[in-house]
C-alpha cells in the first residue's frame, strides 16, 4: 500500500524534508502491509470487539471535585495574559 | 424549471450536567477564564478520562424522547485535528457506534405535520473558546468550555426549506428544555446549529452540499439557509458548479464566505478511543430512564386542551416552556373555578406585561397565588375585568395583594341597585334628547348610555348590572 507521507505529515503537523519523506514512505507502507495480513483471517461469525480489554466502563457521578488551580496549571504555558492562553493568531 | 432544496441539520447541544464529560471540573457558565480546568481537560500527558454517567443518562433520555433506538453497547472514538482550543489534539466523540440511532421528530409545516428523521445522537466533548477580536497577531484561549458534555444530534436531509429547518430546530429546542437535558441558551452557545444545504432538479440525485457553520440564532439560521440556496441556484444557472465546502455566515453582512483552510483538515483520521472501554447499558437501566420521562410538550398541550378546556392556541402558548406550564397549573390550583379565565389572564395580561420588561415567568413579580386572588375578585363581581387590569398593573410593581389595592384605591365595584339607578337617572336627566331617541327606536344609543353611566361612576359600576338596569329604566 502506497502512503502519501507528505499528507500524513501535514495532518500531524510534522515537518518533513524530501529526504525524510522518501525514507519514511516505504517504512510506513511496510508497516501497513504487515498489519494487512490480519485481513486474511476468516472472521465470519466472530463478534467485533470495541476494545481489547474486557472491562466495565469506569463511572463518575456528577459532582464537582476539581478546584481552581489556574496558576499551577498555566505555569508551563509559553505565554498567558489575564488568565488566558496566548497563541499565534489562528483565524483567517 | 424548478429547484428542490435539501437541508440536513447537525445540532450541538450542551448537556446541563454540573461537571464535564470526562473530568470533575465545573461547567458553570461565565467563570473567570481557565479557572475550571484540570490536567484531563487541558490534555496533559498521561491523564485518563472518566465518563460522567449523568451525561450518558441524559443522552439516553433524549434518544427515548425522539423514539430512537438506544444502543446498549456504544463506543468512543478519537477525532483528530489541530486547533489551539483543542488541547489534546483530538476530540473524544462517537463515530461508528453512537449511543442513539434512528429517531424522528414531527414538526408543524404549512402543509400539516411532517416527520423529520434523526439519524443519530452521539456523545462528545466541547472545545475551548478562542478570542481574536481586537488582538494583534495573537489569539486568546479560554479552556473552561473544554470537555463540557455535548450531544450532537444529526438529522436526515428531510427538510425542504428554511421554514421547515426552523420548525425542526424550535421543536428540538423545546424538547431538550422540557427533558431538562440542556439549558439550550443559544446566546451562551448551548444550542448550536450547522446546516448542510444542497439543491437539485426534481427527481435527480442529491446535489453537492455546502456546510454552513456558526449559526447561533433562529433568525440567522433562516437568513443563512436562504442566502445559501440562492447562491447555489444562481451558481448552477450561470453554468457553475457547487463545491463541497464549509462556509461561514456573516450575519452583519448577510452573506457567507468559504473557509478554505478548513478543507485540508477534513481528514479526521478517526480511530477507537483506547482510554475508554465500551459504554454499556442494560435494558432494565434504559427502561428505568424511560420511566422517569417527564410529560413532553405535545402530551402537555393535549392534556391542557382536554383537562382545562383551553383553545389549541392558549394550550400552545402555555406549554412553550415547562416553567410556563407549571406556573399555569399552580394558578389553576389556586383558582380552580375557572381554568379558562386563568389561561386568558396569564397568556394575555400577565405574559404581555412581562414581555414589556423582558422578564421570564420564573421571575414574575406576581405569583400564581396573587394572580388567583385578583381573579377571585372578578369572579365574585367585586371588580370588573377592566378595573382588574389596572389592579394587575399596580400589582406588578407592588407586593400588595389585589384586595389591598382594591381597598386602597376604592375600586370596589358598585353592584347596589339603588346606587346604580341613581346614576342612571342623573344621566337620563342630563341627556333628554338621547332618551327620546332611544325610546323612538334608536336601540344603538344603549351603548352611549352605558358609557355615560360608567364614566359617571368612574368605572366602578358593575357593567352587567348597568346594562340590565338601563334597559329597564329607559323603557320609561
Amino acid at each position: 500500500m502506497d502512503i502519501d507521507v507528505k499528507k500524513v505529515a501535514m495532518l500531524s503537523r510534522i515537518r518533513l524534508t524530501d529526504e525524510e519523506a522518501a525514507e519514511l514512505g516505504p517504512q510506513l507502507s511496510n508497516i501497513i502491509g504487515y498489519v494487512e495480513q490480519l485481513a486474511e483471517v476468516d472472521t465470519n461469525g466472530v463478534e467485533p470487539i470495541a476494545h481489547p480489554h474486557d472491562i466495565a466502563m469506569p463511572q463518575r457521578t456528577d459532582i464537582v471535585t476539581n478546584v481552581n488551580r489556574r496558576d499551577a496549571l498555566q505555569a508551563p504555558a509559553p505565554k498567558t495574559e489575564s488568565g488566558l492562553y496566548v497563541v499565534p493568531k489562528v483565524i483567517e | 424549471m424548478s429547484w428542490e432544496v435539501v437541508i440536513g441539520l447537525e445540532v450541538h447541544v450542551q448537556v446541563n450536567t454540573k461537571t464535564k464529560q470526562f473530568c470533575g471540573c465545573s461547567t458553570e457558565f461565565g467563570a473567570e477564564p481557565n479557572t475550571q480546568t484540570c490536567p484531563v481537560c487541558l490534555g496533559m500527558p498521561g491523564q485518563l478520562p472518566v465518563l460522567n454517567m449523568e451525561a450518558a443518562r441524559k443522552s439516553v433520555l433524549t434518544g427515548l424522547a425522539i423514539n430512537a433506538d438506544i444502543n446498549l453497547v456504544s463506543k468512543f472514538d478519537r477525532k483528530n485535528y489541530f486547533y489551539p482550543d483543542l488541547p489534546k489534539g483530538y476530540q473524544i466523540t462517537q463515530f461508528p457506534l453512537p449511543i442513539v440511532e434512528g429517531g424522528y421528530l414531527d414538526i408543524p409545516t404549512k402543509d400539516g405535520e411532517k416527520r423529520i428523521g434523526i439519524t443519530r445522537i452521539h456523545m462528545e466533548e466541547d472545545a475551548g473558546k478562542s478570542m481574536h477580536e481586537g488582538l494583534d497577531g495573537v489569539s486568546h484561549i479560554d479552556l473552561n468550555r473544554s470537555g463540557v458534555p455535548l450531544m450532537e444530534i444529526v438529522s436526515e436531509p428531510d427538510m425542504a426549506n428554511a421554514d421547515e429547518a426552523i420548525a425542526y430546530l424550535k421543536q428540538l429546542h423545546q424538547l431538550v428544555c422540557f427533558l431538562d437535558v440542556s439549558d439550550a441558551n443559544m446566546e451562551k452557545g448551548q444550542f448550536r446549529c450547522d446546516a448542510n444545504v444542497s439543491v437539485r432538479r426534481p427527481g435527480e440525485p442529491l446535489g453537492t452540499r455546502a456546510e454552513l457553520k456558526n449559526l447561533n440564532s433562529f433568525r440567522f439560521i433562516k437568513q443563512a439557509i436562504e442566502y445559501e440556496v440562492n447562491r447555489q441556484i444562481e451558481l448552477i444557472e450561470d453554468g457553475g458548479e457547487v463545491v463541497q465546502e464549509t462556509r461561514l455566515y456573516d450575519s452583519a453582512k448577510g452573506e457567507s464566505r468559504s473557509m478554505r483552510s478548513k478543507e485540508e483538515a477534513h481528514d479526521y483520521r478517526y480511530f477507537p478511543e483506547p482510554d475508554l472501554p465500551p459504554l454499556r447499558f442494560t435494558q432494565e437501566e434504559v427502561d428505568a430512564i424511560r420511566a422517569g420521562m417527564p410529560e413532553l410538550p405535545g402530551q402537555l398541550r393535549k392534556r391542557f386542551e382536554t383537562e382545562y378546556g383551553l383553545s389549541p392556541y392558549d394550550a400552545d402558548v402555555l406549554t412553550q416552556t415547562r416553567d410556563l406550564a407549571t406556573w399555569y397549573e399552580s394558578l389553576v390550583a389556586a383558582h380552580p373555578a375557572d381554568p379558562k379565565r386563568c389561561a386568558n389572564w396569564m397568556a394575555n395580561e400577565l405574559l404581555g406585561r412581562l414581555k414589556e420588561t423582558g422578564t421570564e415567568i420564573s421571575a414574575s413579580p406576581v405569583s400564581p397565588t396573587r394572580l388567583a386572588g385578583l381573579l377571585e375578585r372578578i369572579a365574585d363581581n367585586t371588580i370588573s375585568g377592566k378595573t382588574a387590569k389596572d389592579v394587575l398593573d399596580a400589582m406588578m410593581t407592588s407586593d400588595d395583594d389585589a384586595d389591598v389595592i382594591i381597598d386602597a384605591k376604592g375600586l370596589k365595584q358598585v353592584s347596589d341597585t339603588g346606587a346604580i339607578d341613581a346614576i342612571i337617572h342623573e344621566v337620563m336627566e342630563a341627556n333628554p334628547d338621547q332618551v327620546a331617541g332611544y325610546r323612538g327606536g334608536k336601540d344603538k344609543l344603549l351603548g352611549f348610555f352605558v358609557g355615560q353611566v360608567m364614566k359617571a361612576s368612574r368605572g366602578k359600576a358593575n357593567p352587567g348590572m348597568v346594562n340590565q338596569r338601563l334597559k329597564e329604566l329607559l323603557k320609561g
